[in-house]
């Protein structure tokens, strides 16, 4: 495992980005070779996506050729409401990218069929040839998507009924009132992200420090879902300096050590 | 879901009253929710056209035009005109139907005529033989006009016997009664407002001048006395001659939401200086300034929207937004077409201005497809 930590929320966007950029680019995708990417929504990734919208325009990449596979959707939120994630994708990303509708997946919350919806986002990564990265923020519990504390680590995607936590941290994006916020929401599993080749998650704050301790430090823990990573063969923590700080000195020592060789994985 | 689908990208569009960076999407003559087309259709645009980082305006709606170009719509096969005798309007009105835009002209929504119920004193550049009274009623009015089929506006003065059934007969079909070359005070004009009138024609102009005991017409932009919810809009002249800048200012100040820009613009629109017709009567231009031909009585504009466009901003410092919108969204809206005209919203006719940074018009467009390129 790789951590890789930046001064502020703003270089890791902009890290993250670049890492994105280059690995899509040294993919060379074409129309018989699509690069396959699994997606986030929320804060955190928010300035990556500005930063590859820039670097698109600029003519630096093309999401032309690659196919896309969002973690997670809330269930039977309209999907122009402005906290789906549909909405957030299309407004944040791909309305301003040349990517082909065909490519982009979501899950569909308002699906009459929840649970075969699920299984067919898994064949449908399968048919894809599997995710070549996956992006994931994480939040302050630790959980990735919407597998909150306590999901199976060899989970897959699901229908997922939120935790009491989660709801109360969302109910601000929807009028503070939570009987408006979904109890339920679709989200890929742990297994399916552990299955990508190569998995990134951005982790930024203060309010993630804790986190991003158990993550890192303490051992693979279902309570604290993202920890599942350490056992992926290929897997990228980028933080800020305000997610370190309930690590020790000595992990951010080490991995500041390694930022030399960290930042040749994003040279031009 | 068939037709081309077009996406217009690098422009910044007028949308809920300001500028945002956003694509327009057209198929089939309309404007399109592109997200809708990316999720459930997961196709992408057949042509895209790169807009330059032009501004995208919604069309503009003129409520109040006499002519323009040589062309006076009164006498010459092509939505206002003026008061004329019986026989003109029988031959006249017909001529000018509804219909759509295309590269041979604009789209027109329906005729304003201004007239013949109008006050003598107050006629303006008006034959008064041509002026008659409301005895008849409604009867009149088609008799005047042979048909009301093609007509959208009519603009009366409100302060003479039977107005009040005429405003309501009118108004029950469907026609914008607009207040204007009248003498009425405000209690007229309430009245009429309360039976149905919405607009007001070329405020300031033709009306009786503000006065503090009785502000007439004028008063009705700021007046207590009308159904809640209602709002007066009123025509503007911005062509900088026949609304002083100062009388702008006050009416753009005492009720932004009524304004609208129109421009009374004469066959002698885009014509040189000289003596030209219009209607009946013999026009003269001098010094940019339409007058009845001998006279110093001012006869209608010569002033392009666009100009009035800009001529407004600059006498009141108000935001391009507003002004853009006082010429498109606020006329849509007083003849209750803001669903589909004057905006760009979702869904309305895909009908706009392509203007540069300094609101000089570069392009226009009807349903999707330009009609004009400067």
């Amino acid at each position: 495992m790789r951590l890789v930590i930046l001064e502020t929320s703003n270089s890791v966007a902009e890290w993250a980005a670049k890492y994105v950029m280059r690995r899509i680019n040294n993919f060379k995708p074409g129309p018989d070779k699509y690069f396959v990417l699994g997606l986030p929504t929320g804060s955190t990734p928010y300035g990556m996506y500005q930063k590859l919208i820039e670097y698109y325009k600029a003519g630096k990449v093309s999401f032309k050729y690659v196919k896309t596979f969002n973690m997670d959707e809330y269930v039977n939120l309209p999907r122009d409401h402005p906290e789906s994630y549909h909405y957030y994708m299309w407004n944040n990303f791909f309305k301003h990218i040349d990517i082909d509708p065909k490519n982009a997946h979501i899950l569909d919350g308002n699906s009459d069929d929840l649970v075969a919806e699920c299984e067919n986002y898994e064949k449908r990564i399968v048919e894809a040839g599997g995710v070549e990265l996956f992006i994931g923020g994480i939040g302050p519990d630790g959980h990735i998507a919407f597998n909150e504390p306590g999901s199976s680590l060899v989970s897959r995607t699901r229908v997922k009924t939120l935790a009491q936590d989660t709801l109360e941290a969302n109910a601000r994006f929807f009028g503070n009132d939570i009987s408006k916020v979904p109890k339920q929401a679709l989200t890929v599993g742990v297994g399916t992200v552990m299955d990508a080749k190569e998995v990134m998650i951005l982790i930024t704050g203060t309010h993630k420090a804790f986190a991003l301790y158990k993550a890192i430090e303490e051992g693979v823990n279902h309570m604290w879902t993202v920890s599942a990573f350490q056992q992926h063969p290929h897997t990228l923590m980028i933080c800020d300096e305000d997610a370190t700080l309930e690590l020790r000195v000595k992990t951010v020592k080490y991995f500041k050590d390694l930022s030399a060789l960290h930042n040749k994985l994003v040279e031009d | 879901m068939t037709g081309k689908l077009i996406q217009f990208i690098n422009c910044k569009i007028l949308r809920n009253h300001k500028f945002i960076k956003e694509d327009i999407w057209v198929r089939n003559g309309r404007i399109i929710n592109p997200e809708k087309v990316f999720f459930d259709e997961k196709i992408q645009a057949d042509t895209v056209i790169d807009c330059k980082g032009n501004i995208i305006a919604p069309g503009f709606i003129e409520l109040q035009i006499n002519g323009g170009f040589g062309y006076d719509f009164s006498f010459r096969d092509k939505t206002e005109e003026v008061t004329s005798p019986k026989e003109v309007y029988h031959r006249v009105l017909p001529k000018i139907t509804r219909r759509k835009g295309d590269a041979n002209g604009a789209t027109i929504l329906g005729v304003h005529v201004e007239g013949p119920f109008i006050n003598k004193e107050k006629k303006g550049a008006h034959p008064p033989e041509c002026i008659i009274n409301y005895e008849n009623g409604l009867s009149a009015i088609e008799d005047v006009y042979g048909s009301l089929e093609n007509v959208k506006i009519i603009t009366l003065a409100p302060e003479f016997e039977n107005s009040a059934k005429v405003i309501r007969e009118l108004t029950e079909n469907k026609i914008v009664v607009s207040l204007g070359h009248s003498t009425a005070n405000l209690a007229q004009g309430e009245a009429a407002v309360n039976n149905g009138a919405t607009f007001i024609t070329h405020l300031f102009n033709a009306m009786l001048p503000f006065h503090h005991r009785d502000p007439g017409l004028v008063g009705l932009l700021a007046s207590d006395n009308i159904l809640k919810g209602q709002t007066v809009y009123f025509g503007i002249i911005a062509d900088g001659i026949h609304t002083h800048p100062a009388a702008q200012r006050i009416a753009y100040r005492v009720h932004p939401n009524g304004l609208i820009l129109v421009t009374d613009a004469i066959s002698a629109l885009g014509l040189n200086e000289g003596k030209h017709k219009i209607g009946q009567m013999n026009v003269e231009i001098r010094d940019r300034k339409a007058y009845v031909a001998g006279t110093n009585t001012l006869c209608g504009s010569i002033a392009t929207m666009i100009e009035c466009v800009q001529l407004f901003m600059k006498a009141t410092g108000c935001s391009p937004e507003y002004a853009l919108e006082a010429a498109s969204l606020h006329p849509a809206q007083v003849l209750g077409i803001e669903k589909t005209k004057g905006t760009l919203e979702y869904e309305a006719d895909a009908d706009f201005v392509m203007l540069t940074e300094r609101f000089e018009i570069k392009s226009t467009w009807i349903a999707g497809e330009c009609v004009y390129e400067s």
